[in-house]
């Protein structure tokens, strides 16, 4: 037996699951901030060097992680829009940087507000901190430069251009910790040691990067929905759900 | 984590400005994007009426 996955590549039958896929990942992601929150309040202890304000981790780590992985993605569905032509993909490439840039806003937020007390300032242009603004602007270029373009099929092909230069700067902001000399810290976790931080620590902050993941999820498909709507306004099954939606 | 009191857990050690600036805008702006969100899927569903 074989799926045909190219059914759910056309945005007629993408919208309703979108719809429901996004309630799915909606409700995930309430679960799991909810319980990462309580992990992160209630049962990390404090920390011996940094007291109470290092529980900013716990939004910080999954917002910056969070900020790159959907640039990635971005990134992934402007390079298959240009390669197949399909139409799904810039609408998912468009849905995408907006909740990309909100991420990166939060990161770039709790950072500062966490570098005040770890290191007396609220910014500094060290590599990784300045790698993280770049990408905010990155974000915004994409969405500027679409906003420009009246005609959304050539609006797709220039972001597709700026989201696939750009995405060199996703591995600069990650492995800036190690080229640099940066007063931004290593990584905490990584594929190769193990974490430096207490374990209940680590496991609040991954249960909050799944419930960042999904609220990511549940956002760009809901935006995504709307990108639809707008774009194939004149088809018959916009029409069509036009006329039973009770919003 | 036993806080004690609910002042302690505000106080968040003194570092309470730091800690609930950062929980409380994030929130804040995860609530307007929801709001953008549904307000611009009524716009799109009304030009189509």
């Amino acid at each position: 037996m074989s799926i045909n996955w190219f059914k759910y590549s056309s945005p007629q039958t993408f919208f309703p699951l979108a719809g429901k896929l996004a309630l799915v990942f909606g409700a995930l992601a309430v679960a799991a901030c909810a319980v990462g929150l309580y992990l992160g309040f209630f049962v990390a202890p404090t920390d011996a060097q940094q007291g109470e304000s290092y529980r900013i981790i716990f939004i910080h780590v999954p917002a910056a992680w969070m900020s790159m992985f959907l640039y990635v993605v971005m990134a992934f569905w402007a390079a298959i829009g240009l390669a197949f032509n399909t139409r799904l993909s810039g609408m998912m490439a468009s849905a995408t940087a907006p909740t990309g840039a909100l991420f990166t806003f939060i990161a770039l937020w709790t950072g500062s507000l966490w570098g005040k007390p770890a290191w007396g300032t609220w910014w500094v242009w060290d590599a990784r901190l300045t790698s993280e603004l770049i990408l905010l602007f990155l974000y915004f270029g994409f969405m500027a430069l679409q906003a420009a373009i009246d005609d959304p099929r050539r609006a797709d092909k220039a972001g597709a251009l700026i989201a696939l230069v750009g995405v060199i700067n996703v591995p600069i902001i990650y492995f800036s910790v190690k080229w640099w000399n940066t007063l931004h810290q290593g990584a905490s976790v990584s594929l190769t040691k193990s974490p430096t931080m207490a374990a209940t620590m680590l496991t609040a902050m991954l249960v909050m990067i799944f419930g960042f993941w999904f609220y990511g999820i549940a956002a760009v498909l809901l935006r995504a929905r709307c990108i639809m709507l707008e774009r194939e306004r004149g088809t018959e099954w916009a029409v069509q759900y036009a006329k039973e939606a009770v919003a | 984590m036993n806080w004690g009191s609910l002042d302690n857990f505000l106080a968040m050690g003194g570092y309470g400005l730091y800690v609930w600036g950062s929980y409380g805008v994030t929130l804040v702006v995860v609530v307007v994007e929801l709001i953008l969100l549904a307000r611009r899927k009524r716009n799109a569903v009304e030009s189509i009426r």
